[in-house]
């Protein structure tokens, strides 16, 4: 047993609440369902290295070695990786700051503020890497089984990623708070954390449009030009992809180098987390004024509804980081479309899908907090308003909502292909309206705060959700290219969409 | 609607969890009084009230909110009732202002008229400097009053407060406690649960007790103390005696 209040003590402490909260997440707080998550990790697990076998072993039965090609292709992965570990560590650690959850108890004992928040950092950082070795691991588990051990390196590569990443958005959170003040951090963590998750992918994917006019990120990666243009092989743009690909001296080099600058940044800083959470927790109780107004607005009762929804939607903080990334999503189509005004099939058949996707997706997440995370839910059920009605004007505020982001792309359509944004239109229309019935069918009563976490209130839900779009981006798509199998896939959709309505759970009257 | 129906009857109330919560509960609140529900933790008090809120639906029995059948037609009991809960039901990212005007909404009141309440209601409870203020800064205290003027802009003529003193200091109880007496002055009826006697000595007309979700005895503070053969003495002796009694009886 380490002694209280040590860095192991914390550590120890740190684990079992992750441990306990991973397991409640994945099994929605309810007991005995663990040996099903196991099975479902198995699945998982086997699934994902079948999809890598059959997107890498073509090229590891042919041998790969170190040349541009691969090192371009490698290294483009590897920033998309990285992009993504630095966006959820910004996330992570603005989070950890502005949390109150048990740092109230924490700061108030004797014991080391600095030893818990190094505690937290770490564990950040590891997280970070958790979940990026989780998408990446398998095809570094297919590499080395196929091409040779030297691919476990690939492993290493990702934690010296992760501490950089860590280390990197701990600097870049810290400067904010110091810069801007801890009121606009968090606005601003949230946008460019945002901005850095998508940015990459986003920008691979419009060098790809405007250079080949394919939709494919990896296409860049691939282009003869990129290649020929790349600098040469000694270069330490390289030394990522060298590691991975077992370089012993160069991983150990991106090792020191990570681990090295979040030691230096967790010794250096965390003596002064502490005053960063008190300056975050005073903005938390700082009181924000509205403009003043001073007559009430003749309304009735559903407009009343709608109101409120739209006003609690702007003032959310951490919703724009979790719609920016939906909505950051959307521009590569949009600047497909542009590109393609008017005289390509083949641009719209990926635009279409992703916008009936992202409806979806939009939709479920804002029918999610109008419904499940209404804040006062016995003051809107203890009014003389019928449960329907209320229902029905909450639905109309998240369909609004999603109007306002997807009808101008929708628009643009229509000048460009009008029977393709016909299409569209339609299939934003069924793919808002099912994700948005989902999220009723399975409303359970939430806390708003915990939105990025919703797909804890139901499996089932978040499944249906995610097929549902899916499947209506593919008949979208079916339809665009006038292709008859559309009627075959719309009663798909409607027959998963009708099963996940006869499971639904059964509302406490 | 009866105009000389009581203001709460409840009948043969029923409603189980994993225990009988409440247990064939008859209950009167008449037009204009001050009632007071007391009760152990666990008795069934919070669930009585949810209940007839229009928020959970009972096993069995009947609600009857100004001769109006509660559970045929909930819409019409609700127009006349108030839920006050002892978490207060606000938003954190709306003023009170927006709140009221949001409350108001929802019960139809034409905005004219709730603007002029909500003005009155945010001065009486000494809310004018915040009127303005998102509510997410606020303390314990001015959210209870900012769900409570919610609570009143419709002019409620039934007030089902559950706990609303809890955490307040004493400032703003007092404040509470005038808005409450002088509603019920006003015409209005008033259901609520309390844990601090002392309310429900000074304020109530009647006082329930219940336990185990079964109305144990009911009366005037003087007809309690008479049952409980403690003439003179505090409420805090006379419910403590008639809960042990009851306990050794059961």
């Amino acid at each position: 047993m380490s002694q209280p209040a040590t860095l192991a003590w914390f550590g120890r402490h740190e684990l079992r609440l992750f441990w306990r909260d991973w397991i409640s997440m994945m099994t929605a707080g309810k007991r005995g369902r663990e040996p099903i998550l196991a099975g479902v990790a198995v699945v998982f697990a086997v699934l994902i290295h079948m999809l890598a076998y059959f997107l890498v072993v073509p090229y590891a039965r042919a041998g790969i070695v170190p040349d541009k090609g691969t090192l371009v292709v490698l290294t483009g992965g590897g920033f998309l990786a990285c992009s993504l570990m630095l966006s959820q560590a910004m996330e992570s650690v603005t989070r950890a700051f502005y949390a109150r959850s048990d740092l109230d108890l924490i700061l108030s004992s004797p014991a080391s503020a600095r030893r818990v928040f190094a505690v937290r950092m770490i564990a950040i950082a590891l997280a970070t890497t958790l979940l990026t070795t989780v998408l990446a691991g398998p095809f570094i588990n297919v590499l080395a089984f196929y091409d040779g051990p030297h691919w476990l390196a690939g492993y290493g590569v990702l934690l010296a990623m992760g501490a950089l990443s860590t280390g990197f958005a701990i600097v870049v959170t810290i400067a904010m708070f110091r810069g801007l003040g801890p009121k606009r951090t968090r606005f601003i963590s949230q946008v460019v954390s945002a901005v850095v998750g998508a940015g990459f992918v986003i920008g691979a994917q419009a060098a790809a449009i405007l250079s080949t006019g394919k939709f494919s990120r990896l296409e860049i990666f691939r282009s003869q030009d990129v290649i020929a243009g790349a600098p040469g092989l000694a270069s330490p743009l390289w030394w990522p992809a060298r590691a991975a690909m077992g370089e012993g001296a160069t991983l150990a080099a991106l090792l020191g180098l990570g681990l090295g600058l979040l030691a230096v940044v967790i010794a250096g800083l965390s003596a002064n987390f502490g005053d960063h959470v008190v300056a975050a927790s005073g903005e938390v109780y700082e009181r924000k004024r509205e403009r003043r107004r001073e007559r009430f607005r003749p309304a009735s009762v559903k407009r009343v509804l709608r109101r409120k929804e739209w006003t609690l939607l702007r003032r959310d903080p951490w919703l724009m980081s979790q719609t920016l990334m939906q909505i950051l999503y959307l521009a590569p189509p949009a600047l497909l479309l542009w590109r393609n005004f008017g005289d390509d099939l083949s641009g719209f058949l990926i635009l279409v899908p992703i916008i009936v996707m992202a409806s979806g997706q939009l939709a479920g997440g804002l029918a999610w907090l109008a419904v499940s995370g209404e804040d006062a839910p016995d003051l809107v059920a203890s009014a003389p308003v019928p449960e329907r009605a209320v229902l029905a004007a909450k639905i109309e505020a998240v369909i609004g909502a999603v109007v306002v982001v997807i009808a101008p792309l929708v628009l643009a359509l229509a000048f460009a292909a009008p029977r393709v944004a016909a299409v569209a239109a339609l299939g934003v229309a069924v793919s808002a309206a099912s994700g948005t019935m989902i999220q009723i069918w399975f409303r359970a009563q939430a806390k708003r705060s915990t939105f990025h976490r919703r797909q804890t209130s139901s499996r089932i839900a978040t499944v249906a959700e995610a097929l549902s779009s899916i499947l209506w981006a593919g008949t979208a798509a079916l339809l665009v290219a006038g292709s008859w199998f559309a009627a075959a896939m719309a009663p798909i959709v409607l027959l998963i969409l009708a099963g996940t309505w006869a499971i639904r759970p059964r509302q406490a009257p | 609607m009866d105009s000389s129906a009581p203001a709460l009857q409840l009948r043969g109330l029923v409603k189980h969890f994993d225990r009988p919560a409440v247990d064939g509960l008859d209950l009167t609140v008449r037009t204009g009084e001050f009632y007071a529900l007391l009760g152990p933790n666990g008795a069934g008090k919070t669930t009585t009230l949810r209940i007839v809120a229009g928020l959970l639906r009972p096993d069995a029995g009947a609600v009857s909110v100004f001769g109006i059948d509660a559970l045929a037609d909930p819409i019409a009991a609700k127009r006349d009732i108030a839920w006050v809960s002892d978490e207060p039901m606000i938003y954190d990212k709306l003023t009170p202002f927006e709140f009221l005007e949001f409350v108001a909404g929802l019960w139809s009141i034409p905005a004219q008229v709730a603007e002029a309440r909500a003005r009155e209601l945010i001065g009486w409870l000494g809310l004018e400097p915040h009127a303005h203020e998102r509510c997410q800064s606020f303390s314990k205290g001015m959210r209870q009053k900012v769900a409570l003027a919610g609570a009143l802009v419709h002019e409620p003529r039934l007030l089902i407060l559950d706990e609303p003193l809890t955490g307040l200091d004493a400032g703003s109880a007092r404040q509470v406690k005038d808005v409450l007496a002088a509603r019920v002055r006003g015409g209005a009826s008033v259901i609520l649960t309390t844990h601090i006697l002392e309310v429900a000595e000074r304020l109530a007309e009647r006082i329930g007790v219940i336990d185990k979700g079964r109305l144990i005895a009911e009366g005037t503070l003087e007809e309690l103390r008479a049952r409980a053969g403690h003439a003179g003495s505090s409420l805090e002796d006379v419910f403590l005696e008639l809960v042990a009694r009851q306990n050794a009886a059961a």
